[in-house]
Protein backbone atom coordinates (compact mmCIF):
# COMPACT_ATOMS: atom_id res chain seq x y z
CA UNK A 1 0.00 0.00 0.00
CA UNK A 2 2.88 2.31 0.64
CA UNK A 3 4.26 1.34 -2.44
CA UNK A 4 1.54 2.20 -4.10
CA UNK A 5 1.03 5.61 -2.82
CA UNK A 6 4.46 6.36 -3.19
CA UNK A 7 3.59 5.75 -7.10
CA UNK A 8 0.90 7.80 -7.20
CA UNK A 9 2.73 10.78 -5.64
CA UNK A 10 6.05 10.27 -7.89
CA UNK A 11 6.30 13.06 -10.56
CA UNK A 12 5.96 11.36 -13.83
CA UNK A 13 2.51 10.02 -12.46
CA UNK A 14 1.64 13.52 -11.39
CA UNK A 15 2.48 14.95 -15.21
CA UNK A 16 0.63 12.23 -16.66
CA UNK A 17 -2.48 12.67 -14.33
CA UNK A 18 -2.12 16.92 -15.53
CA UNK A 19 -2.00 15.79 -19.24
CA UNK A 20 -5.10 13.49 -19.05
CA UNK A 21 -6.55 16.18 -17.23
CA UNK A 22 -5.98 18.62 -19.71
CA UNK A 23 -6.98 16.44 -22.52
CA UNK A 24 -10.54 15.81 -21.15
CA UNK A 25 -11.13 20.14 -20.77
CA UNK A 26 -10.31 20.15 -24.10
CA UNK A 27 -12.41 17.70 -25.12
CA UNK A 28 -15.08 18.88 -23.52
CA UNK A 29 -14.33 23.10 -24.35
CA UNK A 30 -13.46 21.97 -28.50
CA UNK A 31 -16.65 22.26 -29.58
CA UNK A 32 -18.02 25.48 -27.70
CA UNK A 33 -14.48 27.14 -28.84
CA UNK A 34 -14.98 27.63 -33.04
CA UNK A 35 -11.55 29.58 -33.83
CA UNK A 36 -12.28 27.82 -37.47
CA UNK A 37 -14.39 30.33 -39.72
CA UNK A 38 -17.52 27.92 -41.13
CA UNK A 39 -17.98 28.75 -44.68
CA UNK A 40 -21.77 27.92 -46.20
CA UNK A 41 -23.73 28.48 -48.95
CA UNK A 42 -21.46 30.94 -50.90
CA UNK A 43 -20.95 30.06 -54.58
CA UNK A 44 -17.98 29.26 -55.76
CA UNK A 45 -18.67 32.34 -58.16
CA UNK A 46 -20.58 35.61 -57.48
CA UNK A 47 -23.48 35.79 -59.50
CA UNK A 48 -22.93 38.68 -62.30
CA UNK A 49 -26.20 40.63 -61.55
CA UNK A 50 -25.38 40.88 -57.90
CA UNK A 51 -25.08 44.71 -58.44
CA UNK A 52 -27.13 46.57 -61.13
CA UNK A 53 -26.31 49.45 -62.07
CA UNK A 54 -28.94 51.50 -63.63
CA UNK A 55 -27.74 52.87 -67.20
CA UNK A 56 -28.42 56.56 -67.92
CA UNK A 57 -30.97 57.50 -70.58
CA UNK A 58 -30.29 59.53 -73.43
CA UNK A 59 -32.68 62.69 -73.94
CA UNK A 60 -34.01 60.68 -77.14
CA UNK A 61 -34.17 57.17 -75.61
CA UNK A 62 -36.33 58.60 -72.27
CA UNK A 63 -38.27 60.26 -74.85
CA UNK A 64 -38.78 57.01 -75.83
CA UNK A 65 -39.86 55.60 -73.12
CA UNK A 66 -42.10 58.45 -72.23
CA UNK A 67 -43.81 57.78 -75.56
CA UNK A 68 -44.21 54.28 -74.69
CA UNK A 69 -45.51 54.21 -71.03
CA UNK A 70 -48.30 57.46 -72.60
CA UNK A 71 -49.09 54.58 -74.64
CA UNK A 72 -49.52 51.63 -71.94
CA UNK A 73 -51.59 54.35 -69.78
CA UNK A 74 -53.95 54.64 -72.93
CA UNK A 75 -54.30 51.37 -73.43
CA UNK A 76 -56.14 50.69 -70.39
CA UNK A 77 -58.78 52.31 -71.88
CA UNK A 78 -58.80 51.21 -75.04
CA UNK A 79 -58.96 47.58 -73.51
CA UNK A 80 -61.87 48.44 -71.14
CA UNK A 81 -65.18 46.80 -72.21
CA UNK A 82 -66.72 50.52 -72.70
CA UNK A 83 -64.61 50.72 -75.76
CA UNK A 84 -63.24 47.30 -76.59
CA UNK A 85 -66.95 46.00 -76.24
CA UNK A 86 -67.35 47.93 -79.84
CA UNK A 87 -64.29 46.71 -81.44
CA UNK A 88 -64.51 42.90 -81.16
CA UNK A 89 -62.57 40.44 -83.39
CA UNK A 90 -65.78 39.69 -84.70
CA UNK A 91 -68.38 40.21 -86.52
CA UNK A 92 -70.76 40.52 -82.81
CA UNK A 93 -70.61 43.29 -80.54
CA UNK A 94 -70.10 42.76 -77.01
CA UNK A 95 -72.14 43.62 -73.60
CA UNK A 96 -71.16 44.36 -70.23
CA UNK A 97 -68.23 44.04 -68.33
CA UNK A 98 -67.93 40.09 -69.15
CA UNK A 99 -67.61 41.68 -72.51
CA UNK A 100 -69.79 38.52 -73.49
CA UNK A 101 -71.37 38.08 -77.29
CA UNK A 102 -75.02 40.39 -77.50
CA UNK A 103 -78.02 38.68 -76.57
CA UNK A 104 -80.49 38.50 -79.74
CA UNK A 105 -77.80 37.45 -82.57
CA UNK A 106 -77.34 40.94 -83.24
CA UNK A 107 -74.27 41.82 -85.98
CA UNK A 108 -72.19 44.09 -87.26
CA UNK A 109 -73.21 44.64 -90.76
CA UNK A 110 -72.24 45.75 -93.57
CA UNK A 111 -71.80 49.29 -92.69
CA UNK A 112 -71.70 48.83 -89.04
CA UNK A 113 -75.19 49.88 -87.68
CA UNK A 114 -76.54 46.31 -88.08
CA UNK A 115 -79.06 44.27 -89.81
CA UNK A 116 -83.03 43.88 -90.46
CA UNK A 117 -84.91 44.68 -87.45
CA UNK A 118 -81.83 44.20 -85.30
CA UNK A 119 -80.15 47.17 -86.27
CA UNK A 120 -77.94 49.40 -83.34
CA UNK A 121 -80.28 52.08 -83.48
CA UNK A 122 -83.54 50.22 -83.52
CA UNK A 123 -82.63 49.50 -79.66
CA UNK A 124 -80.35 52.22 -78.42
CA UNK A 125 -81.71 55.33 -78.37
CA UNK A 126 -80.24 58.84 -78.58
CA UNK A 127 -78.86 58.80 -75.01
CA UNK A 128 -78.77 56.93 -72.02
CA UNK A 129 -82.72 55.76 -70.71
CA UNK A 130 -83.24 56.65 -66.77
CA UNK A 131 -84.43 53.04 -65.88
CA UNK A 132 -82.05 50.14 -65.50
CA UNK A 133 -81.00 47.69 -67.33
CA UNK A 134 -82.00 49.80 -70.87
CA UNK A 135 -79.50 49.88 -73.53
CA UNK A 136 -77.18 52.97 -73.36
CA UNK A 137 -77.31 55.72 -75.38
CA UNK A 138 -75.63 58.07 -78.29
CA UNK A 139 -76.91 59.37 -81.32
CA UNK A 140 -74.77 57.70 -83.34
CA UNK A 141 -74.58 54.23 -81.64
CA UNK A 142 -72.85 51.34 -84.38
CA UNK A 143 -69.51 49.96 -84.58
CA UNK A 144 -67.04 50.43 -87.34
CA UNK A 145 -67.78 49.16 -90.52
CA UNK A 146 -67.20 45.64 -91.69
CA UNK A 147 -64.51 46.99 -94.01
CA UNK A 148 -62.78 48.69 -91.14
CA UNK A 149 -63.61 46.78 -88.50
CA UNK A 150 -60.48 48.05 -86.23
CA UNK A 151 -60.11 45.27 -83.82
CA UNK A 152 -59.31 46.08 -80.31
CA UNK A 153 -59.77 42.38 -78.86
CA UNK A 154 -56.90 40.47 -77.93
CA UNK A 155 -54.52 42.89 -79.65
CA UNK A 156 -51.07 43.66 -76.83
CA UNK A 157 -50.16 46.91 -76.45
CA UNK A 158 -47.17 46.84 -79.16
CA UNK A 159 -49.65 45.18 -81.82
CA UNK A 160 -52.37 47.83 -81.12
CA UNK A 161 -49.95 50.67 -81.54
CA UNK A 162 -48.75 49.62 -84.58
CA UNK A 163 -52.37 49.41 -85.84
CA UNK A 164 -52.80 52.83 -84.57
CA UNK A 165 -50.14 54.21 -86.87
CA UNK A 166 -51.34 52.40 -90.14
CA UNK A 167 -54.11 54.22 -91.72
CA UNK A 168 -55.40 51.58 -93.47
CA UNK A 169 -56.35 50.10 -89.99
CA UNK A 170 -57.50 53.19 -88.88
CA UNK A 171 -59.12 54.65 -91.96
CA UNK A 172 -57.42 58.58 -90.64
CA UNK A 173 -55.13 60.48 -92.81
CA UNK A 174 -52.45 60.95 -89.97
CA UNK A 175 -52.65 60.09 -86.32
CA UNK A 176 -53.90 63.82 -85.89
CA UNK A 177 -57.28 62.89 -86.83
CA UNK A 178 -56.63 59.92 -84.30
CA UNK A 179 -56.51 62.86 -81.75
CA UNK A 180 -59.61 64.72 -82.93
CA UNK A 181 -61.24 61.27 -83.09
CA UNK A 182 -60.50 60.18 -79.56
CA UNK A 183 -60.93 64.12 -78.11
CA UNK A 184 -64.16 64.85 -80.22
CA UNK A 185 -66.20 61.61 -81.54
CA UNK A 186 -69.37 61.07 -79.81
CA UNK A 187 -69.31 57.75 -78.67
CA UNK A 188 -65.91 58.08 -77.51
CA UNK A 189 -67.20 60.97 -75.13
CA UNK A 190 -69.98 58.09 -74.67
CA UNK A 191 -67.45 55.41 -73.13
CA UNK A 192 -67.03 57.89 -70.39
CA UNK A 193 -70.26 58.39 -69.07
CA UNK A 194 -71.67 54.73 -68.89
CA UNK A 195 -75.29 54.09 -67.62
CA UNK A 196 -75.38 53.14 -64.11
CA UNK A 197 -74.70 49.06 -63.43
CA UNK A 198 -71.49 49.15 -65.28
CA UNK A 199 -68.15 50.02 -64.71
CA UNK A 200 -66.79 53.17 -65.45
CA UNK A 201 -63.34 53.99 -67.91
CA UNK A 202 -60.77 54.03 -64.73
CA UNK A 203 -59.54 57.33 -66.11
CA UNK A 204 -61.23 60.75 -66.98
CA UNK A 205 -61.66 61.69 -70.52
CA UNK A 206 -59.00 64.81 -70.30
CA UNK A 207 -56.48 62.06 -68.60
CA UNK A 208 -57.23 59.93 -72.21
CA UNK A 209 -56.51 62.68 -74.44
CA UNK A 210 -53.39 63.20 -72.54
CA UNK A 211 -52.30 60.42 -72.93
CA UNK A 212 -53.15 60.31 -77.04
CA UNK A 213 -51.28 63.57 -77.42
CA UNK A 214 -48.46 62.72 -75.29
CA UNK A 215 -47.94 59.63 -77.24
CA UNK A 216 -48.35 60.93 -80.62
CA UNK A 217 -46.25 64.08 -79.29
CA UNK A 218 -43.30 62.07 -78.76
CA UNK A 219 -42.83 60.11 -81.51
CA UNK A 220 -45.79 57.67 -81.41
CA UNK A 221 -43.42 54.91 -79.81
CA UNK A 222 -44.54 51.77 -80.12
CA UNK A 223 -44.15 49.26 -76.95
CA UNK A 224 -41.92 46.44 -76.65
CA UNK A 225 -44.60 43.83 -76.30
CA UNK B 1 -98.34 68.14 -75.35
CA UNK B 2 -96.80 66.49 -78.41
CA UNK B 3 -98.30 65.97 -82.11
CA UNK B 4 -97.14 62.12 -83.50
CA UNK B 5 -97.91 60.58 -86.68
CA UNK B 6 -99.26 57.51 -86.22
CA UNK B 7 -101.03 54.83 -88.71
CA UNK B 8 -101.20 58.37 -91.42
CA UNK B 9 -102.94 60.33 -89.13
CA UNK B 10 -102.02 63.08 -86.68
CA UNK B 11 -102.78 62.90 -82.73
CA UNK B 12 -101.80 65.65 -80.55
CA UNK B 13 -101.06 63.80 -77.09
CA UNK B 14 -100.45 64.15 -73.54
CA UNK B 15 -97.27 62.80 -72.14
CA UNK B 16 -94.08 64.30 -71.31
CA UNK B 17 -91.01 63.93 -74.08
CA UNK B 18 -89.49 60.83 -71.95
CA UNK B 19 -92.41 58.74 -72.02
CA UNK B 20 -91.98 55.75 -73.81
CA UNK B 21 -93.41 55.81 -77.00
CA UNK B 22 -95.60 51.92 -76.26
CA UNK B 23 -97.77 53.85 -73.45
CA UNK B 24 -98.21 56.65 -75.60
CA UNK B 25 -99.48 54.19 -78.03
CA UNK B 26 -101.79 52.11 -75.71
CA UNK B 27 -102.91 54.57 -73.69
CA UNK B 28 -102.87 57.65 -75.40
CA UNK B 29 -103.44 56.93 -79.03
CA UNK B 30 -105.55 54.31 -78.25
CA UNK B 31 -103.91 50.96 -80.30
CA UNK B 32 -103.35 48.10 -78.04
CA UNK B 33 -102.01 45.80 -80.66
CA UNK B 34 -98.47 46.40 -79.64
CA UNK B 35 -97.55 44.76 -76.54
CA UNK B 36 -95.23 45.24 -73.53
CA UNK B 37 -93.01 42.37 -72.94
CA UNK B 38 -90.10 43.31 -71.11
CA UNK B 39 -89.75 46.99 -70.80
CA UNK B 40 -85.96 46.76 -72.01
CA UNK B 41 -85.88 45.70 -75.03
CA UNK B 42 -85.33 42.12 -74.87
CA UNK B 43 -88.07 40.39 -76.17
CA UNK B 44 -89.48 42.73 -79.04
CA UNK B 45 -93.09 42.42 -78.18
CA UNK B 46 -92.98 45.99 -78.39
CA UNK B 47 -91.88 46.46 -82.32
CA UNK B 48 -93.31 48.84 -84.15
CA UNK B 49 -92.23 51.37 -87.81
CA UNK B 50 -90.77 54.00 -87.29
CA UNK B 51 -89.57 55.45 -90.49
CA UNK B 52 -89.61 52.35 -91.68
CA UNK B 53 -87.24 50.52 -89.74
CA UNK B 54 -88.16 48.29 -86.41
CA UNK B 55 -88.51 50.30 -83.48
CA UNK B 56 -88.40 48.88 -80.02
CA UNK B 57 -91.33 51.12 -78.33
CA UNK B 58 -91.01 50.60 -75.22
CA UNK B 59 -87.74 51.75 -74.57
CA UNK B 60 -88.39 55.06 -77.60
CA UNK B 61 -89.22 57.95 -75.84
CA UNK B 62 -92.04 60.32 -77.72
CA UNK B 63 -89.92 62.94 -77.69
CA UNK B 64 -88.23 60.72 -80.46
CA UNK B 65 -91.32 60.22 -82.13
CA UNK B 66 -91.99 63.92 -83.05
CA UNK B 67 -91.52 64.10 -87.03
CA UNK B 68 -91.51 61.05 -88.01
CA UNK B 69 -93.86 58.40 -89.30
CA UNK B 70 -95.16 55.78 -87.08
CA UNK B 71 -96.35 52.66 -88.03
CA UNK B 72 -97.98 49.82 -86.01
CA UNK B 73 -99.43 46.34 -86.07
CA UNK B 74 -102.85 47.59 -86.77
CA UNK B 75 -101.63 49.91 -89.48
CA UNK B 76 -99.20 47.93 -91.19
CA UNK B 77 -100.59 47.49 -95.10
CA UNK B 78 -98.05 47.50 -97.31
CA UNK B 79 -97.88 44.15 -100.18
CA UNK B 80 -95.09 42.72 -98.08
CA UNK B 81 -96.51 43.32 -95.12
CA UNK B 82 -99.87 41.79 -96.31
CA UNK B 83 -97.73 38.68 -97.82
CA UNK B 84 -96.79 38.48 -94.16
CA UNK B 85 -99.94 38.39 -93.15
CA UNK B 86 -101.39 36.01 -95.18
CA UNK B 87 -98.72 33.42 -94.64
CA UNK B 88 -99.19 34.16 -90.71
CA UNK B 89 -102.83 32.44 -91.41
CA UNK B 90 -101.83 29.45 -93.57
CA UNK B 91 -98.99 28.55 -91.55
CA UNK B 92 -101.21 29.06 -88.36
CA UNK B 93 -97.99 30.27 -86.70
CA UNK B 94 -99.64 31.91 -83.36
CA UNK B 95 -100.57 30.03 -80.18
CA UNK B 96 -101.06 32.38 -77.67
CA UNK B 97 -100.20 35.46 -80.20
CA UNK B 98 -98.82 37.39 -77.28
CA UNK B 99 -95.55 38.27 -79.23
CA UNK B 100 -96.91 38.33 -82.95
CA UNK B 101 -97.19 41.66 -83.82
CA UNK B 102 -93.79 42.24 -83.39
CA UNK B 103 -93.02 39.20 -84.69
CA UNK B 104 -95.06 40.54 -87.82
CA UNK B 105 -93.57 43.80 -87.65
CA UNK B 106 -89.86 42.54 -87.17
CA UNK B 107 -90.50 39.96 -90.56
CA UNK B 108 -91.99 42.65 -92.61
CA UNK B 109 -88.64 44.70 -92.10
CA UNK B 110 -86.62 41.54 -93.15
CA UNK B 111 -88.19 41.15 -96.73
CA UNK B 112 -88.52 44.35 -97.43
CA UNK B 113 -84.59 44.15 -97.21
CA UNK B 114 -83.81 40.82 -98.20
CA UNK B 115 -86.67 39.65 -100.57
CA UNK B 116 -85.15 36.11 -100.38
CA UNK B 117 -84.00 35.19 -97.05
CA UNK B 118 -81.81 31.78 -96.25
CA UNK B 119 -82.33 30.46 -92.66
CA UNK B 120 -79.72 32.70 -91.61
CA UNK B 121 -80.93 35.68 -92.94
CA UNK B 122 -83.95 34.59 -90.99
CA UNK B 123 -81.89 33.84 -87.53
CA UNK B 124 -80.10 37.20 -88.15
CA UNK B 125 -83.07 39.39 -88.43
CA UNK B 126 -85.67 37.52 -86.24
CA UNK B 127 -83.53 36.33 -83.19
CA UNK B 128 -84.62 39.27 -81.60
CA UNK B 129 -88.01 38.36 -81.11
CA UNK B 130 -88.84 35.95 -78.42
CA UNK B 131 -91.58 33.36 -78.37
CA UNK B 132 -92.35 31.93 -74.98
CA UNK B 133 -94.89 29.39 -76.75
CA UNK B 134 -92.06 28.23 -79.35
CA UNK B 135 -93.67 29.16 -82.56
CA UNK B 136 -90.27 29.61 -84.34
CA UNK B 137 -90.43 26.80 -86.50
CA UNK B 138 -94.07 28.23 -88.05
CA UNK B 139 -92.31 31.58 -87.94
CA UNK B 140 -89.65 30.60 -90.03
CA UNK B 141 -92.02 28.60 -92.84
CA UNK B 142 -94.51 31.56 -92.92
CA UNK B 143 -91.32 33.91 -93.88
CA UNK B 144 -90.21 31.45 -97.01
CA UNK B 145 -93.59 31.20 -97.64
CA UNK B 146 -94.13 34.82 -97.96
CA UNK B 147 -90.96 35.29 -100.02
CA UNK B 148 -92.23 33.18 -102.30
CA UNK B 149 -95.53 34.93 -102.98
Amino acid sequence: MKEIKKGFQSKSVKLIMVLLCFSFVVAIASPIINTEPVYQNIPAKMPEKAIIVQKALTAEEQREQESKDAFLKAYKVFMHPRCMNCHPKGDVPLQGDDSHAHLQNVVRGKDGKGMYAMKCKNCHQDANLDAPETPPGNPHWQMPPADKPMVFQGKTPRELALHFKDNKFTGFKDLNDMIKHVDEESLVLSGFAPPPGVSKIPMSHKEFVDAVKEWIAKGAAVPDK
Amino acid sequence: MANIKVNGKEYNVDATPDTPLLWVLRENVGLTGTKFGCGGAFCGACTIHMDGEAVRSCVTPLSRAIGKTIVTIEGVEDDIAKKVQQAWIEEDVPQCGYCQSGQIMAATVLLRENPNPSDDDINLGMSGNICRCGTYDRIRKAIHKASKM
